[in-house]
């Protein structure tokens, strides 16, 4: 038992404010991944940058339909995975997303799974297009 | 900042200020224990008499019917393992009770008998509910067993405030019982009804009634259970033999006398024309919200519901973030989302009614009480629309 308030700060911020709510045209990679145990959809587009042969997320966006920490996890994870390799982004665990937004009541964890889970399916989806190409 | 708004008196309402002053000389001056025999005790002692036959008076039963619990929970509770405790040493030959509930019970009584299933120490069938949440009665018939003790369903539902038949059930279980080696029980969960709804235990035909204090403008901590007087049931709390024995533990003294004097209230005449005021606002919030909100649609019936109840579903928006995007605005409200509960599972009763998770997800509630101004109506009808837009954009829907 905690005495904080349901949501932190960050959460309520993010959930009514997100930065980086909207679609990329002509994204390079689309991920979009349901949350079967509560129905939470999310949709994220990635822009990727080739740098030296590397891979850079340059910009991502993202829709989701879902509570206010499901929302605010997708905005934060945005933030987190933006100008690293996909490498790098693949290793920003849930956990790093609840420690960014202050912190997340231990029911919603599921949710930053699934901002990660977002990140991923967006990232495969990159990658199946350029060997397409 | 303005004023909160509160519109979640389903889950909890103030105390009314009269129900406050007749409690807190029991808090302070008359602490006594009932079970003592001195000044103290015997002014508790009365104290809690008299509330009890202010109860029995609004169910028209007889003071020693009602049991005062610890909550409508408790009483619930109570009525279902109390009952089966009784019926295990009444009636032998039954081997494995069956009970028959809705499928819009609430957690209090949906909890304790899938808990005597999973154990084994039931059957358990459930009467279904049509699209509008109200229980098929002709199914009923079909589902009675010779083995049969309990019928119990909810009198007003929490979540979407459907009235159920309660009297129309209690007379066809009469009915049925003419033909029957043993009898068939019968309780409602009357605590969303009290406000609003006949609780007369003989024109409800019930042999039990839970009752709650909190959702009256009482104190939270107290409830009831009636039990028409031959109805074998046992204890489930033992000990000092409080209760008539039903109930073991010091009586909450305040509680009680508070809880009273909330049903007092109830009884007063002007809250007939308090409820028609609740209606109107009531209408006027579902009128505007279906007209202004796409895709909004009410959840359960319109005719056959609590005047202060209000249960929308809303398409590509989810629950919970609208209960939170309210909250920012200074309105509490609840939902069934299936963000919203511990179990991340979404509420039984909207399934029940044939809704699927995806609109389940959708869903908000609000509950209207005696303090509820039309001001505050006029705000959530001007905050909520832009809030409904806003969670589409999120979600990517238009």
């Amino acid at each position: 038992m905690t005495n904080q308030p349901y949501y932190s700060k960050e959460v309520v911020k993010r959930f009514l404010h997100p930065k980086n709510l909207g679609r990329i045209k002509n994204a390079d990679g689309t991920g979009k991944v349901g949350n079967p145990r509560c129905g939470d959809i999310m949709k994220l587009d990635i822009k990727v940058e080739k740098k030296k042969n590397k891979e850079i997320i340059k910009d991502v966006k993202f829709h989701t339909l879902g509570c206010a920490a499901a929302i605010a996890t997708s905005d934060m994870i945005a933030d987190l995975v933006k100008g690293k390799t996909f490498n790098k982004a693949l290793k920003v665990g849930y956990s790093d997303v609840a420690k960014a937004l202050g912190s997340v009541p231990s029911v919603k964890l599921h949710c930053c799974v699934l901002a990660q889970q977002g990140l991923k399916a967006a990232i495969e989806d990159y990658k199946k297009k350029s060997e397409k190409k | 900042m303005s004023k909160k708004v509160y519109l979640d008196y389903a889950a909890t309402t103030p105390v009314d200020p009269a129900v406050f002053r007749a409690m807190s000389a029991f808090l302070k001056k008359d602490f006594g224990n009932p079970s003592s025999v001195h000044y103290f005790g015997q002014k508790a002692k009365s104290a809690v008499e008299e509330s009890r036959q202010k109860i029995a008076g609004f169910l028209g039963c007889s003071g020693e019917e009602v049991i005062f619990t610890g909550s409508a929970t408790e009483a619930n509770n109570l009525s279902i393992n109390g009952l089966l405790k009784g019926i295990n040493g009444s009636q032998k030959n039954i081997s494995k009770p069956h009970l028959i509930i809705s499928t819009i019970e609430h957690h209090a009584i949906f909890e304790p008998c899938l808990d005597l299933k999973k154990r084994g120490k039931v059957e358990l069938d459930f009467l279904p509910v049509d699209g509008d949440g109200i229980v098929k009665i002709n199914e009923l018939e079909k589902l009675v067993k010779p083995n049969t003790v309990l019928i119990s369903i909810i009198y007003a539902n929490n979540e979407i405030g459907t009235i159920q038949p309660i009297a129309e059930i209690g007379k066809l279980i009469k009915r049925i019982n003419e033909k029957r080696e043993f009898k068939i029980y019968f309780h409602t969960d009357a605590v969303q009804a009290v406000n609003f709804l006949d609780c007369n235990t003989d024109n409800l035909c019930v042999d039990m009634l839970t009752v709650s204090s909190h959702k009256i403008y009482g104190p939270k901590g107290a409830g009831a259970l009636y039990i028409r007087k031959g109805t074998p049931v046992a204890p489930l709390i033992l000990g000092g033999g409080q209760e008539s024995g039903f109930r073991s533990g010091t009586e909450n003294v305040p509680g009680i006398v508070g809880f009273a004097e909330a049903v007092a209230c109830i009884q007063d005449p002007r809250t007939k024309i308090k409820n028609i005021r609740i209606r109107q606002l009531r209408d006027k919030l579902i009128k505007r919200v279906l007209k202004e909100i796409p895709d909004s649609q009410l959840i359960g019936s319109k005719t056959f519901r609590l005047p202060n109840n209000v249960n929308f579903n809303f398409k590509s928006a989810e629950g919970e973030a609208i209960v939170i995007a309210l909250d920012q605005k200074g309105i509490a409200a609840s939902t069934g989302s299936a963000c919203s509960s511990k179990s991340l599972e979404p509420s039984h009763v909207l399934l029940a009614l044939g809704l699927s998770e995806e609109e389940a997800h959708g869903s908000l509630r609000l509950t209207i009480g005696k303090y509820t101004t039309e001001e505050e109506i006029n705000k959530v009808l001007k905050v909520l629309p832009p809030i409904i837009k806003r969670l589409r954009e999120i979600a990517g829907v238009n």
